[in-house]
């Protein structure tokens, strides 16, 4: 008679339940999953190869759309236009944010440091539609009020929003400033993790500031610094709401973004197959880009804990 | 002496950032300033005028009338509140009860299970969203909540964010619920659910401020005036609706963007928490 305690039925039971309670927790998600997603992923693609109006039956057109798309100038203005957008976007909110987080971590009162941090993070409150009217206003040529003092150093008249040569850099710029908050927070954390005897051991071995920062600071917050760019890439490649207010995609097609070719399509005209293959091409930049990154990170991307 | 000199140095070295930062949190907040108080006078007082002003000229509710008996701004907020917050518990859910699936349960095809389920992460919604839009349509829930509400109501994010949370337990709290007689069910309600409670607000933050301030869905998906929510229906006031003063505009985002902004001032740490803990729950 062995005694059993913590075994008292055979191993094959409860790992049996276990696998069982395993499905019933994932039921929901997997269901959700099901519907909202992989059956609208595949839909796209199935889509992407016809022509579809909602109102007659979708018509088998082959790699036809596929082909309109690559001699679409539209279609071609708008994807330059969204990496343009994307690649701006991503290089401003990072280097904003890492300098702002920086600042305030290096600040030596408390107070000043939480103030700073509520100070930058309001404007994430704020909806892209609401700050989008806000800056119409603001950026305005001749009533606007960023121009009002731009002419007290004078520079004169410049046509913000009116401008091909401006707009596009217009609409980069309001989507930096409502969202650096993002950045700035994560990368705040990462920077109060740094351990401080790393510094210090630095200091004492005569390392200046900016050998510090390069060598000690950036490959320590450099994890949360990739975690940044991937979500600002992905938000770069499918902006919207910034331009569709503020200057619904002009001058022109100057700030026309692929979503908002895909909106017009899809929802004006009402030509689903045409914008769904618009949809599978927003999805293959976003996977090339987000691969690209994930094996450039290996190159600088430090992960304290995972190093054997 | 070089010591004051580094002393001198090291103060100097603040008062610049304070100075720079200052700079800085001043173009972040004065847009909301200007606007608030732009919102309280005519628009000849607003742009008529030669240099911004700053400072209330005049206390005047009439652009607050008219933009109230034009578009119903407090429609906009309730149903936006409504539906950010039944993702929010939604997600909660499924999140939590998957996230502890994927950290704790053993299964077979687990890992892979989990490689799928986490792939629509890189995936926006602008990509699903015409088949989504046909789907509506089938269901015939244009125009309706629903199509807003339903279809995310469990997210690849808040599958990722719970598990991360669900793996920091320690197993002897799990082994000892279990020793003592508790089941699967009784472990996960009693002891895992009161453990991962910062997940939890984490995700619930990061999802009503994502879902309150969502353009691109309900731009898609509804048509009503009575149905929209805060983003879509001040969108409204410039040019859909053709409503003439810009001073109601403003008077419009005030009372769009302030709500949140004070919710903010208050909760501001477990808001400025949600999000840093999404960024940094890794590996």
């Amino acid at each position: 008679m062995k005694p059993r305690i913590t075994n008292s039925f055979p191993t094959s039971l409860p790992a049996r339940r276990e696998a069982r309670a395993a499905f019933l927790f994932l039921l929901p998600s997997a269901l959700f999953f099901l519907a909202f997603q992989a059956i609208p992923i595949v839909s796209v693609f199935a889509l992407s190869l016809t022509k579809y109006n909602l109102f007659k039956p979708p018509a088998w057109i082959g790699l036809n759309n596929y082909l309109d798309l690559l001699a679409d100038p539209r279609f071609l203005r708008t994807l330059t236009n969204t990496v343009l957008i994307s690649g701006l976007y991503v290089a401003a909110i990072t280097v904003c944010g890492l300098l702002i987080a920086l600042g305030i971590n290096a600040l030596v009162s408390k107070t000043l440091r939480s103030i700073f941090r509520t100070v930058y993070f309001i404007p994430m409150m704020a909806s892209f539609a609401a700050i989008s009217l806000v800056w119409w206003y603001l950026l305005s040529t001749d009533f606007g009020v960023i121009n009002y003092y731009l002419a007290k150093v004078g520079i004169q008249h410049i046509p913000w929003i009116s401008s091909s040569k401006y707009a596009l850099y217009s609409v980069v710029l309001v989507g930096v400033w409502r969202s650096v908050g993002f950045d700035f927070v994560i990368l705040l954390a990462a920077l109060q993790q740094v351990p401080k005897f790393l510094l210090e051991a630095a200091i004492i071995d005569g390392a200046n500031g900016w050998q510090r920062f390069s060598r000690i600071t950036l490959p320590m917050i450099s994890s949360s610094l990739f975690f940044c760019i991937t979500i600002n890439l992905i938000d770069g490649l499918q902006y919207f709401d910034v331009p569709q207010i503020m200057t619904r995609g002009g001058p022109g097609d100057a700030t026309q973004t692929i979503v908002m070719y895909l909106y017009e399509t899809g929802f004006r005209f009402f030509n689903m197959g045409y914008a769904s293959t618009m949809s599978v091409v927003l999805l293959l930049l976003i996977l090339i880009v987000t691969l690209a990154q994930f094996v450039l990170a290996r190159r600088w991307v430090f992960y304290e804990f995972s190093r054997e | 002496m070089r010591s004051i000199l580094l002393r001198t140095r090291r103060w100097l070295l603040q008062a610049l950032l304070i100075v720079g930062l200052s700079l800085g949190g001043i173009a972040m907040v004065a847009p909301f300033w200007w606007v608030f108080v732009s919102s309280f006078r005519g628009i000849s007082e607003t742009f008529g005028r030669s240099s911004p002003q700053w400072w209330f000229t005049s206390f005047d509710l009439a652009n607050y009338i008219a933009v109230l008996q034009r578009i119903p701004v407090f429609l906009f907020l309730l149903n936006s509140f409504k539906i950010s917050s039944l993702i929010v518990v939604g997600q909660m859910v499924t999140a939590s009860m998957a996230g502890y699936a994927f950290a704790r349960l053993r299964f077979p095809g687990r890992d892979g299970l989990l490689g799928i389920m986490l792939s629509p992460m890189m995936i926006p919604p602008q990509v699903t969203i015409i088949p989504l839009f046909i789907m509506m349509r089938y269901l015939g829930w244009i125009d309706d909540h629903k199509s807003l509400i339903v279809p995310v109501l469990a997210s690849a994010f808040g599958i990722f964010l719970l598990r991360q949370h669900f793996r920091s337990i320690p197993a002897e709290l799990e082994d000892a619920a279990r020793v003592d007689g508790a089941n699967e069910f009784q472990i996960f309600t009693l002891v895992m659910m009161p453990l991962v409670r910062p997940g939890l607000v984490s995700l619930g933050i990061f999802n009503f401020m994502y879902y309150w301030n969502d353009y691109f869905r309900p731009l898609i998906f509804i048509n009503t005036p009575e149905k929209m929510t805060v983003p879509l229906g001040i969108s409204l006031l410039k040019g859909y609706l053709g409503v003439g003063s810009d001073a109601w505009v403003l008077a419009g985002v005030s009372l769009a963007v302030i709500p949140l902004i004070v919710v903010f001032l208050f909760a501001q740490r477990s808001f400025v928490e949600g999000i840093t803990m999404t960024g940094l729950k890794e590996g």
